[in-house]
């Protein structure tokens, strides 16, 4: 029984292979300043274990152009980083494709850099598999991203304002209870008198009156 | 003394309608058929609507976050006035209602005059105030006299 059912995952697992592809992930997009440096992940997802062929290559396509460019490549246990392009002397290679991670790292960023980097990774035999794409863009001053504010206001507003109230009945909590003996204790707050006994209203409508 | 009752709640019911209408409604800069703030920049061309995000200013969250805790707040002094209209001693002012109204009040103030001043940088000439803000402006005083109404206001013994 045991040994059909091993056999039935390892046949699975072998058919999972053949039917999913690798799957390449990177971020959406990285905000950067400029004159700084940035790191633009790339991590996949493969069946198979880690090949020690496997490849990482990044594209870059800026802002406008048509076609990208190669700017790197990690094939066969070396990685090959640009030294003709736009990037020569400013990017590193900071991943570990054991760990399969083919990160890289830009330096000096300037606003000539805004674009979309595109990474492809390879896994033999897994090869067949989508490329994944990353959105630069370079500011002068990082922007608040919005709605940050506007919830960083509602949040702590209405955070106080369920402190308040609970420190509120936290004293009368403990006023009742006879652990602080404040001279409030007799009346209580202004306006909110639910101490002693508390009445049952008949539930119509009460009349109210403007009095000084 | 039904009536001041009524007039009272109906004040509170229509100070939440147009603090509603002017945080929801996206017109408080008007251009033609354009509308800016407090939450898209919409032009209308070519029979439909083009809508982008208003931009991120710091100054624009602001009046977003307050107008909305204004909101908030007179829907709670509504709710707590209603609670305390049943459980109120006998003689007692609506304390908790009066300063849940007032805080709405100065939200919607702080927002307006916020707006009032910042915009004028990003406004182009040909634009005019729409209704939206004109309701923004018009629920600050209505909300503080709420609010004082709330004060003076004591039950029936």
């Amino acid at each position: 029984m045991l040994s059909v059912l091993a056999l039935t995952s390892v046949v699975l697992l072998s058919l999972a292979s053949q039917i999913t592809a690798i799957v390449v992930y990177t971020s959406w997009e990285k905000h950067a300043l400029v004159g700084s440096d940035v790191r633009l992940s790339c991590s996949f997802f493969s069946w198979h274990w880690t090949s020690p062929d496997v490849t990482f290559s990044w594209q870059y396509r800026p802002d406008g152009a048509k076609e990208g460019i190669s700017i790197f490549h990690y094939g066969g246990g070396v990685a090959y980083v640009d030294n003709k392009g736009p990037f020569r002397d400013r990017l590193e290679f900071v991943g570990n494709p054991s760990r399969r991670d083919g990160s890289i790292l830009i330096k000096e960023l300037d606003f000539s850099d805004n674009g979309t980097f595109t990474c492809d990774a390879k896994n033999p035999p897994d090869i067949v598999g989508h490329s994944s794409s990353v959105r630069l863009l370079v500011f002068e001053k990082v922007p608040v991203q919005a709605g940050v504010v506007t919830g960083a206001i509602i949040g702590v507003v209405l955070g106080l304002l369920i402190l308040i109230v609970a420190i509120y009945y936290l004293m009368r909590f403990l006023v009742a209870r006879r652990v602080f003996s404040l001279s409030m204790s007799k009346h209580g707050k202004k306006g909110k008198g639910k101490e002693g006994t508390q009445q049952k209203q008949i539930p119509k409508v009460p009349p109210v009156f403007i009095s000084f | 003394m039904l009536a001041i009752l009524v007039a009272t709640i109906v004040l509170h019911l229509t100070d939440l309608t147009i603090l509603f209408i002017s945080t929801c409604a996206n017109a408080w800069r008007t251009h033609g058929e354009s509308s800016y703030d407090l939450w898209y920049d919409c032009t209308q061309s070519n029979g439909g609507y083009r809508c982008l995000w208003t931009s991120d200013a710091d100054w624009l969250q602001a009046v977003q976050a307050l107008m909305v805790l204004a909101t908030i707040f007179c829907l709670l002094s509504f709710i707590i006035f209603l609670c305390q209209l049943f459980t109120l001693v006998k003689g007692g002012r609506f304390f908790f209602t009066a300063v849940f109204q007032v805080l709405a009040s100065l939200f919607v103030m702080s927002g307006a005059i916020i707006y009032t001043v910042m915009s004028p940088e990003w406004k182009k000439e040909s634009d005019v105030y729409g209704y939206a803000f004109v309701l923004a402006w018009l629920a600050f005083p209505l909300t503080l006299i709420s609010g004082i109404i709330y004060i003076v206001l004591r039950k029936k013994k």
